[in-house]
């Protein structure tokens, strides 16, 4: 019987225009929000190796580090499948940067101590893709990311994914952290009844303290890597934009623009 | 304080090309700080010369770990071995899939910060200052460290800046970590689909997920076949995966980088990894009936529209154009 | 009196391929067990079904039994949006009355969706592109003193989650697709199919509706009810009632440098006074606290000439000096638009029948005189609330006490007395009608003498005559004129580029029909192609990814049916 536990992530709705709090160089988070999408493929991915048989899993887990909103998150995992969640939420981890984060998971999932943890290759709005490899080390062990193809035989994972040279077949020993790119899959929507019944499924909540967290080591004083200021990118001169409404005149635009490039 | 390391990524007899400018960038660095640029190389059948040859683009050491190469596990015990062992403030990583995993990996070993997808650094106050542009490359932050500091830089971020020259090598024992015993390469660099050269092309049709099916690539030909000689199709990641075209025609994080006079893109939506591949292309055009499209942002010439009715209009008129 | 040039052709001659009780009303068809039962149905998470949600939940707060015998899951909310108010856009100025009631310990200045309380208020005639005469004393109709200007898209967030922490489920990105009877009573509603491909077939992910059967059912479904509509047909609600009519409005959100204090309502330019042309249009400038006003302009849906856009009239309206004064040096922050019910009493549907109730704008209820509706829809999901307990508790699916409580109610009271109110304006040129309409408001309906007579929007004919209304409209710069594939752009609209269409028109149309369609869609989604002749039939593409649910279409003789359950715009301030 195996264990999964899945990393997820609440992030702003893409929808939101994101802006950068000036005050504190963080993501203004205020908007909407949503489970990022990226993970959505990782919880996918443990689905598919339950109900394929490739594992016999027993339990998949959902964990997520962040404010106490991060519950829709979770409810939101769960109702895609995920059999649990915790939630580890507490002042002290404001400011916490990937590093930090990472430890406080991998605290998370010593807990629960599953054979395998699955993450999205990146998440929607800090985008480090790091993640999944600082809860490995914390660990103690393997990780691979962006991977878009999981088989199984026994407790070995072949796993292929682009990597600098072209496709790469990587075998991994259980238990390890694995990373899915958004082509592993194609998540499925959660169906009515598990989206009602995922309010009633177990939600643990945790803090720093009760996880067994060293507060020392997250949070902004916890963390090494520290944003100092924002700046503007250097001004680029806007580009064209044509809006297609006569296909006639808009083809006639392109060659012209082309025209005065000397491009064609 | 304070000497860099940077790790150069190697396959089949070459050093990347990241990871030479992420030396390039170093050795400039290195001299604003005071110190030196030693690189390590992890692998099992780097020549001297290769390793050696890092010292053309700045470094002080070759520093070479025979371990497996192509997974990060094994950089990482080499990289973070070697930092504890010596005077170093910082490792940087050029682009590409590794850095990112290696780099995370060796932060969290050595309790130390990590800087990704950076395309600046600079010198203040004796430390290193990284420059992260967010929010679709709309802002950039600036980040430091309190300690030991990793940079993972973008793709193509890092001019390459020859100096110096090659260096000898020095082997360095490091014990490999339990993780890295349960990784193991079964390939790598695998090539699939057809071999297309896009590198050498002045104008690169690239198809991209709004395409919508592998067929509608004919459109992209058409284009193509319309401004004639030099151009070349191209396509997306994401359309890559989808199993549309070959890999060797993708642009991107994990494809070519390439830099054409005319770069067209056909329902590219733009993301971040693509960008980083073709942002050089002289001029970008970009057809995509999604206004949403982070493509618009940095296009030269954007046009909203379906690219069904506009392209195969288009060629038509190159076409007529060029008589 | 259609300015037509060619004979004349109204839209509803060219009714959409759809048989909406056949495909949209029906007996359950899940097996029983695979059924989800709930206590009460709300269909739509807007002022007032979430309203009728969270009185619901206070009544059943005080009573266990009740609250035990509607099972696990007492009262749901369905909502297509991917949030509750991701659909929902209002000018809004909101009497505070009805909320107070059902929120008694709720301070309005504290709460996340109220802007301004207003202070001043006034009237503004634009008599043309250039000149505006404020009135020295505001008419009747607009003063707006007490009232507050909120964001009704974070109202309906805030609702959410009050009647969320009281126990309600509230299931957001759930289309409600169809209405489930038995017999002569309904007993609860189909959830919409999603992972449909282009063409309705299966996609890999397709997940299935399911049926949700209710002890009751409360349609508030906003300013065009899917299942409301296909009810009052199944049901015949609206016999001996005049026809629904619909007016459509489109707001903007800006930063503003300099803050603005008034509560503004303006008429006149750019719609054009006369009576042939019925465009008794209006503009509105309110205050969003200190930094950001909210401006909107709203037009009928009966207009005769093809080219009536409120997009562009909203345009054309920040054109002129009066706006430009307030916008100078601002930046839009959100867009959004929505079709309006403006029959009023005389269009409301028989708001019960068997297991169902009608509340909130599907029912009609909204003050045209005034232009409010939020205060409305809230008393009447209270209502609907509080006599659905009362028949629950007695075993009854019996709600026509309630028809008897909005009659009772201020909801009543107030259409009853505004009811000539907007007829009076389409029926007159501009000053003569807004006299009448000053006079009947002031009379409570009593002057002049005489009942408004409807028509359907959809039987106006229509035609591109040649001085259009779009002479006016100014030419996007993106930056203060914009165009409207920009506006949807900023809505954060979602839908699935391979979904299904949820659209369903006569794609086959005359020109002057496809016109009208093309120009009152706010969000761009009906296209003549440029390879289509000139005159006689044309083909009409529909861009219905580009939907932001406004309605519009189904009053222009099309027939709108929800997306994809949180496909559509993500209003986040409208």
């Amino acid at each position: 019987m195996t264990k999964i536990v899945v990393l997820v992530k609440e992030v702003p709705d893409a929808a939101v225009q994101k802006h950068i709090d000036s005050s504190v160089g963080r993501l203004d988070r205020s908007g909407e929000k949503t489970l990022n999408p990226f993970d959505t493929h990782a919880i996918e991915a443990a689905l598919q190796l339950r109900e394929s048989g490739a594992l016999d899993v027993e339990e998949v887990v959902a964990i997520t580090v962040g404010p106490s909103s991060a519950q829709k998150a979770l409810h939101k995992a769960v109702s895609l499948g995920a059999d649990r969640s915790i939630h580890l939420t507490d002042d002290a981890l404001a400011g916490s940067d990937v590093v930090a984060t990472g430890y406080a998971l991998a605290e998370l999932v010593k807990r629960e101590n599953p054979d395998l943890v699955l993450a999205g290759q990146q998440s929607d709005d800090g985008q480090s893709y790091a993640v999944g490899a600082v809860v490995a080390e914390h660990l103690g062990w393997p990780a691979l990311t962006q991977v878009i193809k999981l088989d199984v035989d026994g407790q070995t994972l072949t796993c292929e994914r682009q990597a600098e040279y072209g496709y790469d077949t990587v075998k991994v020993e259980l238990p390890a952290v694995i990373s899915v790119g958004d082509a592993i899959n194609e998540p499925r929507y959660p169906s009515l009844k598990a989206i009602m019944g995922a309010k009633k499924k177990p939600l643990e909540t945790l803090s720093v303290g009760d996880a067994g967290i060293d507060a020392s080591k997250v949070g902004a004083d916890g963390s090494q890597a520290v944003w100092q200021s924002s700046k503007q990118p250097p001004a680029k001169s806007a580009g064209t934009i044509i809006e297609d409404e006569d296909t006639a005149q808009t083809v006639e635009k392109i060659v012209a623009w082309l025209d005065e490039r000397k491009l064609v | 304080m304070s000497n860099i390391l940077v790790y150069a990524l190697h396959h089949d007899g070459a050093i990347n090309k990241n990871s030479l400018g992420a030396i390039s960038e170093a050795s400039k660095l290195a001299g604003e700080l005071g110190g030196e640029v030693h690189v390590v190389l992890v692998g099992e059948d780097i020549s001297d010369d290769v390793a050696g040859s890092v010292g053309t683009y700045g470094a002080a050491k070759a520093l070479r770990v025979v371990a497996p190469a192509g997974v990060a596990q094994p950089v990482v015990d080499a990289v973070a071995k070697i930092a504890q062992d010596g005077d170093y403030g910082y490792a940087i990583f050029g682009g590409g899939l590794l850095g990112f995993e290696a780099g995370a990996g060796v932060a969290a070993r050595l309790g130390g910060g990590i800087a990704v997808e950076i395309t600046g650094l600079r010198v203040d106050g004796g430390a290193i200052i990284a420059e992260r542009p967010i929010l679709g490359d709309s802002e950039i932050s600036e980040i430091k460290f309190k300690g030991f500091g990793v940079v993972v830089g973008r793709l193509n971020a890092f001019e390459l800046a020859p100096s110096g020259s090659a260096v000898a090598v020095e082997d360095v024992a490091v014990e490999l970590s339990a993780a890295s015993g349960k990784v193991t390469v079964v390939t790598r660099g695998e090539q699939r689909g057809a071999d297309v050269n896009i590198e050498d092309a002045q104008v690169l049709i690239t198809g991209g997920r709004g395409l919508g099916s592998p067929e509608n690539f004919s459109v992209a030909d058409g284009l193509a076949a319309a401004f004639g000689g030099n151009a070349a199709v191209a396509a997306t990641r994401a359309a890559v995966d989808a199993g549309w075209f070959p890999y060797a025609g993708q642009i991107g994080q994990t494809g070519k980088t390439v830099a054409p006079k005319v770069y067209i893109g056909l329902g590219v939506s733009g993301a971040i990894q693509h960008k980083v591949g073709m942002q050089s292309a002289e001029n970008i055009i970009a057809i995509n009936k999604d206004s949403n499209a982070p493509i618009f942002e940095f296009a030269d010439l954007g046009v909203i529209g379906d690219l069904h009715a506009i392209v195969p209009a288009l060629s038509e008129a190159i076409k007529a154009k060029k008589g | 009196m259609a300015a037509s040039h060619n004979g004349g052709v109204a839209p509803s001659q060219f009714p959409p391929p759809v048989d909406v009780v056949e495909e949209f009303v029906g007996a359950p068809t899940d097996p029983e067990d695979e059924r989800i039962e709930v206590g009460v149905a709300i269909v739509g998470g807007g002022p007032a079904g979430l309203a009728a949600a969270n009185r619901l939940l206070q009544l059943l707060g005080d009573d266990p039994e009740l609250l035990e015998s509607l099972g696990e899951v007492p009262v749901a909310v369905i909502e297509k949006g991917k949030v509750c108010g991701a659909h929902s856009m209002s000018g809004a100025v909101m009497k505070p009355g009805p909320f107070k009631t059902l929120f008694p310990d709720a301070n309005l200045a504290e709460l996340p969706f109220t802007y301004t309380e207003a202070e001043d208020d006034g009237a503004v005639f634009f008599r043309n592109e250039k000149k505006a005469f404020s009135f020295p004393v505001t008419p009747p109709p607009f003063v707006n003193k007490g009232n507050w200007v909120i964001s009704i898209a974070q109202l309906c967030r805030w609702m959410a989650d009050q009647a969320e922490e009281q126990g309600a489920y509230i299931l957001t990105e759930t289309a409600a697709a169809k209405l489930l009877v038995d017999g002569d009573a309904v007993v609860g509603v189909r959830t919409g199919d999603k992972g449909r491909g282009k063409e309705g077939e299966e996609l890999r992910n397709f997940e299935p509706g399911m049926d949700m059967t209710a002890k009751a059912t409360v349609l508030a479904e906003g300013n065009w009810g899917h299942l409301t509509g296909a009810a009052v047909k199944r049901f015949d609600l609206a016999a001996g009632k005049q026809p629904a009519i619909w007016e459509i409005g489109a707001k903007e959100v800006w930063k503003v440098k300099k803050p603005w204090k008034k509560v503004v309502h303006t008429f006149g330019w750019p719609a054009r006074p006369q009576k042939k042309h019925a465009e008794a249009g209006g503009g509105w400038i309110y205050p969003m606290g200190e930094d950001q006003v909210s401006i909107g302009y709203v037009i009928p849906l009966h207009t005769p000439d093809a080219t009536a856009s409120v997009h562009d009239l909203l345009q054309a309206f920040k054109a002129h000096p009066y706006v430009r004064e307030v916008l100078e040096g601002g930046e839009r922050t959100a867009w959004g638009a929505k079709a309006i019910q403006a029959g009023g009493y005389a269009s409301m549907p028989k708001l019960s029948v068997p297991g169902a109730v009608i509340a909130g704008e599907g029912g009609s209820m909204v003050d045209m005189a005034r232009l409010k509706g939020v205060h409305m829809a809230l008393e009447a999901g209270r209502l609907a609330a509080e006599k659905i307990y009362e028949q629950l508790k007695a075993g009854s699916n019996d709600f026509t006490s309630y028809e008897d409580a909005i009659e009772e109610s201020l909801v009543g009271k107030t259409l009853r007395e505004v009811q000539n109110n907007r007829p009076l304006l389409d029926a007159h040129s501009m000053p003569v009608g807004a006299a009448l309409s000053g006079l009947d408001f002031v009379t409570k309906g009593k002057l002049p003498p005489g009942k408004p007579s409807l028509h359907r929007d959809a039987d106006v004919e229509v035609s591109v005559p040649d001085k259009p209304l779009s002479d006016r409209y100014p030419q996007p710069d993106g930056k203060y004129f914009f165009d409207k594939l920009s506006s949807v752009f900023i809505t954060g609209n979602a839908t699935r580029d391979d979904a299904p269409s949820h659209i369903r028109i006569e794609k086959r149309v005359p020109r002057d029909v496809a016109e009208t369609w093309k120009w009152m869609c706010p969000a761009g989604v009906y296209e003549i192609e440029d390879d289509q002749p000139a005159e006689g039939f044309v083909d009409v593409t529909v861009n219905y990814t580009n939907c932001v649910q406004c309605g519009a279409i189904t009053a222009r003789g099309g027939r709108l049916t929800p997306p994809e359950g949180g496909d559509g715009p993500a209003y986040q301030v409208t």
